[in-house]
């Protein structure tokens, strides 16, 4: 679909504070009510709005520890990446899933209640899972900024 | 904290999923009534689980072809004030997540490009240049997946 400078606009607003109301969304746009309903559904019927969904405070249900954990894979077998991703998603722990072009070819972020519970979430599920050549963690300290929006 | 039973894991799974679900819709699906599914969403508002919404686009079909993140470490650790850099890296539009993290790295950027000779420009005029910068990796984002979490 063509996207003019009025739905680069609705987007932005909308990416930088999802949680806003529809009349101030409009009125930061500069559109009618009406036009912004409408530019909204378009964008979503042709995908370029993918999903609108609700964000999850871990922490705010007592997993304290968050680790992002860095995976290189054993690339000499073709179905290491597929069957790695597969297992990882049997891991409930599991809150995101990525893959990448680099040194790094996957990363999971992994939460926890405390350091014990962390420790065995690593050992059970994390170290059995297949294809793994290196592993390297790194521990949340804070998130200093988390936004979706885009220099649009 | 707050204690959540078998509803409020099934009102997390399914705002999880859409975020955009009224109340009156999550009732339908719980077999709650729209006031009780009401109450439960609130609940969960106000104790801080339900923490907003985000919103995930074609990055690609929006001109941003290219999301890279980088692992930075800081070079001059102590002489840098952490905040120095924190304020600087947070104000680059072209940063969409910045993490403080233990580890290999000092921190975890999240960068969007429109194409990799863009993503050479910010990395050049506006990571390297941040007070007190080291040593950057960068890996270059395939696919990412979010999963449910442990909320069955």
């Amino acid at each position: 679909m063509q996207i003019d400078a009025a739905d680069r606009r609705i987007l932005r607003h909308y990416l930088d504070d999802p949680g806003q109301d529809r009349a101030t969304l409009a009125d930061r746009a500069g559109v009618t009510p009406a036009t912004l309903w409408r530019r909204l559904e378009r964008l979503r019927d042709a995908g370029v709005i993918r999903s609108e969904a609700a964000v999850i405070d871990w922490r705010a249900l007592g997993y304290a520890v968050e680790v992002s954990l860095r995976f290189t894979l054993d690339k000499t077998n073709p179905r290491a990446f597929d069957e790695f991703i597969v297992a990882a998603r049997e891991v409930p722990e599991v809150v995101a899933i990525e893959t990448f072009l680099g040194r790094v070819d996957v990363r999971l972020n992994v939460i926890a209640r405390d350091m014990a519970q962390y420790q065995e979430i690593y050992r059970r599920r994390i170290l059995t899972l297949p294809h793994i050549a290196e592993l390297e963690a790194l521990m949340l300290i804070a998130t200093i900024k988390d936004v979706g929006g885009l220099p649009l | 904290m707050i204690d959540l039973d078998d509803t409020d894991r099934a009102i997390l799974r399914a705002l999880a999923l859409d975020g955009m679900l009224s109340a009156g819709e999550v009732g339908r699906r719980l077999s709650l009534s729209q006031p009780a599914a009401w109450r439960r969403i609130r609940r969960l508002e106000e104790a801080g689980v339900l923490a907003g919404r985000r919103v995930e686009v074609d990055r690609a079909a929006l001109g941003f072809g290219v999301t890279v993140f980088l692992g930075v470490k800081l070079a001059t650790k102590g002489r840098v004030s952490l905040e120095d850099f924190e304020r600087a890296v947070t104000a680059i539009p072209e940063v969409q997540v910045v993490q403080h993290v233990l580890g290999l790295f000092d921190y975890r950027l999240r960068v969007v490009a429109r194409d990799i000779a863009d993503f050479e420009r910010v990395l050049r005029r506006r990571i390297m240049t941040l007070p007190g910068v080291g040593q950057v990796e960068a890996n270059v984002l395939l696919t990412e997946e979010s999963r449910p979490g442990p909320l069955a």
